[in-house]
């Protein structure tokens, strides 16, 4: 029998998109002096809200007001305080968890399921485990007396809005410091939702502070003399001209780039659960994921039969409406990112690699690209080497766990990686040798507040969550 | 048929240890998500007169009577005596004993009888006391043979006593379908359950069974998950198709509607038949109806509308 799901979108009631946005400085909303931009529903192409643009006063006016909270308020809050305020925020979190997800899947375009399911769980939980660490800070085994650094800028990437900005608020805040926030230009609704949320749980003026704009307003803020540290995530190019620009000053700096991970198959690894794992990797947010097991590395004596069962997994995957309940890979998040998928899907046939999709109907309006599965891949191949950041798996094969090493940790990225078998030995052999920042064993994209997240090389430094977050934010 | 007759003890464990393994994490993972789907409006309405025409409706205890069977039967061919547009459902199940009167009872609805033998639930019996129950149950008329592994035989590695007693009930089954209860929740690991799965095919099961409903855990979506990726598997490998039952502990509509979407996304839309799949249930029956009639209604039905049988 041919059981179609009927369509069940969720509604679109619990959001309430105003026509247009201020920044949130010192606690209030307020006109941008930048041109303002649309931002739009992915998936549609329509319109959501027109968003004010910060410039360099705007940017200066959100620093000072960062900077006297500091002062004044936030860093001489005993942390038993600032505690219940993040305590507060997880909890609105959690009770507006549907409303932030419903807004979150319109702005991005990312499948409703994984914004309820996976995104606002991991922010509230966040918020939660950060709000644990503030009264505690003399305990978390970074030195007698740990302080604030001061006023940290924050810039966040599209691919999961709420949690980027979850990641770098929570700790920031946790330690007695307080934030300038810029949300990625496509995705700003959230934040901005956030700065509401903030209000609503009281937070003193000035601590929690959002300037929405292009690169130009990020690249204001990184430069700002009046910050102590920096926290990026997002491009690797980006990522070093923030580093050049802050060489020699003294401000701190941490940055999440890129990645290119490797997703190791070997023959004895349980097989439905590493195509599982594979499909979650790479298929995960449509691949807009910068630790996402682009490469997959799968051992000759298995390739065809694992091949043939990825591509009977991956032909049930349901693309479409982000915001049906049912939905697995939904809309590419911008015109911008989708040429670039193009683009480099189109190099890797022309270099010679076979492309495969399954049969998939896509939208006629909105940015989609139906998941994409390049095999006969090789290591000089552009769809090898480089960051798609889009659903697209480039498949290589391997005869010995040498060689998988090799081939693993021959890119300039080295955020993730993932290791697939039945054999415990084997799997710490080759997880001591991957240069990866996390490398998952016999699971892929499993984040917890509780561990450290960050990368090698060219995928950045610093480390995100845990106490190893938390260190980022004091001077110890 | 492909089942084959002369296996040696060491080839058949050397075989099924080296089947790939399942990640529990993993297969778990899977479970809870495809549990997620949504299935709404139409497609609900489709959904709950399949899982109708898929239960094994079920009474197995010692108190069972003559009466008790014919009463079981009635609601078996005519679900919802106030709605005769109800399905009928897939067969009735119930203990070698009681099989005539399930026979005389449902004699021209096309509801098939199944009956569970081979020392039901525990098979702790002599093989010829389970062959004796099977014949004595095919004799009767049972159309369906529900029979139960030696966990013990099983759990100690003797896979070719497991794999024999197959081989001899199906014999003895003759022209009746063999289901082979695996009763999971004492194999407990799903290593242990695919491991069965393909034993269990391999010596010519028609049908793969989770449970007895006398243990706990009964079916679980994960166990199901591991048994309906060894049916897809086993189709491919050697081109028969083997049906997969879960049995105990489905009592909700939202729970069948569940099982549906794993078959779906798993096996595939060619299980989504009563040829193919069957639910083990009996309280399962009525909220289906329930659900049924608030889909034609609007509104929720008192229980007692409902007959308990």
């Amino acid at each position: 029998m041919d059981f179609a799901y009927a369509p069940a979108p969720e509604s679109r009631d619990v959001v309430d998109i105003r026509p247009s946005y201020g920044l949130f400085v010192d606690g209030a909303f307020t006109d941008g002096h930048g041109e303002p931009f649309k931002t739009i529903d992915p998936a549609t192409e329509e319109p959501l809200a027109e968003i004010a643009s910060a410039d360099a006063s705007d940017v200066d006016r959100a620093v000072a007001a960062a900077r006297a909270a500091q002062e004044k308020v936030w860093g001489p809050m005993p942390g038993r305080e600032r505690a219940k305020y993040l305590f507060r925020i997880a909890r609105l979190v959690q009770e507006r968890s549907r409303e932030l997800a419903v807004l979150e899947s319109i702005d991005n375009g990312k499948p409703i399921r994984e914004s309820r399911d996976v995104d606002l769980p991991l922010v509230a939980a966040h918020f939660f485990y950060y709000a644990g660490w503030a009264d505690k800070l003399e305990y978390a085994g970074l030195g007698p007396a740990p302080r604030p650094l001061g006023v940290a800028a924050q810039i966040i990437p599209w691919n999961f809005p709420l949690l980027m900005l979850a990641w770098k608020i929570a700790p920031a805040l946790a330690g007695g410091n307080t934030v300038v926030l810029k949300p990625a230009e496509t995705t700003p609704l959230t934040a901005l939702a956030f700065a509401d949320l903030c209000r609503q749980a009281e937070l003193p003026p000035g601590v929690v502070n959002i300037v929405t704009g292009a690169g130009e307003t990020g690249a204001l803020l990184a430069a700002h003399p009046g910050v102590d540290k920096v926290a990026f995530t997002g491009s690797t190019a980006v990522g070093r001209s923030i580093a050049r620009t802050l060489a020699g000053t003294g401000r701190r700096l941490t940055l999440e780039l890129g990645g290119k991970a490797a997703n190791i198959v070997f023959d004895d690894a349980a097989l439905d659960q590493a195509v599982e794992g594979v499909v979650n990797g790479i298929f995960f947010n449509q691949g807009h994921v910068c630790c996402a097991g682009s490469r997959l590395l799968v051992q000759e004596t298995v390739a065809d039969e694992f091949l043939e069962r990825l591509r009977a997994r991956v032909s049930t995957l349901r693309v479409g409406d982000p915001l049906d309940k049912n939905t697995d890979v939904g809309a590419i998040n911008s015109a911008a990112q989708l040429a670039r998928i193009r683009e480099l899907a189109d190099a890797g046939e022309a270099e010679g690699a076979r492309r495969w999709s399954p049969a998939c109907e896509l939208p006629s309006r909105g940015f989609w690209f139906a998941p994409t599965i390049f095999t006969g891949v090789a290591q000089s191949h552009r769809v090898a080497r480089e960051e798609i950041f889009g659903p697209v798996l480039s498949v290589l094969t391997f005869r010995t766990p040498a060689e998988a090493v090799e081939k693993a940790n021959n890119t300039p990225y080295g955020l993730s990686a993932g290791v697939w078998s039945e054999k415990g030995s084997r799997t710490l052999w080759v997880a001591q040798r991957l240069r990866a920042g996390v490398v998952w064993a016999n699971t892929f994209n499993k984040f917890d507040p509780a561990s450290p997240f960050g990368g090698y090389k060219e995928s950045g430094y610093g480390r995100e969550g845990g106490r190893h977050g938390l260190e980022a934010y004091l001077h110890v | 048929m492909s089942t084959e007759t002369s296996l040696s003890g060491a080839e058949l464990r050397a075989y099924l240890h080296g089947l790939p393994g399942v990640d529990q994490v993993g297969a778990d993972e899977r479970a809870a998500r495809l549990a997620t789907r949504s299935v709404k409006a139409d497609a609900k309405a489709a959904a709950i007169d399949l899982a109708i025409t898929m239960v094994d409706l079920t009474t197995l205890e010692g108190a069972d009577t003559p009466g008790k069977v014919r009463a079981l039967c009635a609601k078996a061919a005519q679900p919802d005596p106030a709605d005769p547009s109800v399905p009928k459902v897939a067969a009735v199940c119930v203990y070698p004993d009681r099989v005539a009167d399930a026979v005389d009872a449902l004699r021209g609805t096309g509801i098939g009888v199944a009956s569970v033998a081979t020392a039901f639930p525990s098979g702790r019996a002599p093989m010829d006391a389970k062959l004796a129950d099977t014949r004595a149950a095919v004799a009767a008329g049972a159309s369906e043979i529900d029979m139960v592994i030696d966990r013990g035989a099983f759990l100690s590695g003797d896979y070719a006593k497991v794999y024999e007693e197959i081989v001899a009930t199906k014999e003895a089954c003759g022209d009746a379908h063999l289901k082979v209860i695996f009763e999971t929740g004492e194999l407990v690991t799903y290593d242990n359950v695919r491991r069965a799965s393909w034993l269990a095919m391999r010596a010519g099961a028609d049908f793969i069974k989770t449970s007895t409903g006398k243990v706990a855990p009964a079916a679980t979506l994960p166990v199901t998950l591991v048994m309906l990726e060894a049916v897809r598997d086993y189709r491919a490998q050697t081109g028969r198709q083997v049906g997969v039952k879960p049995a105990g502990g489905i009592r909700t509509t939202k729970d069948a509607i569940k099982y549906l979407v794993l078959v779906n996304e798993t096996a595939g839309p060619d299980w989504l038949t009563p040829d193919w799949f069957r639910l083990g249930a009996s309280s399962l029956l009525n909220d289906l109806l329930m659900q049924r009639r608030r889909r034609a209604t609007g509104a929720y039905a008192d229980p007692d509308h409902f007959t308990l049988d």
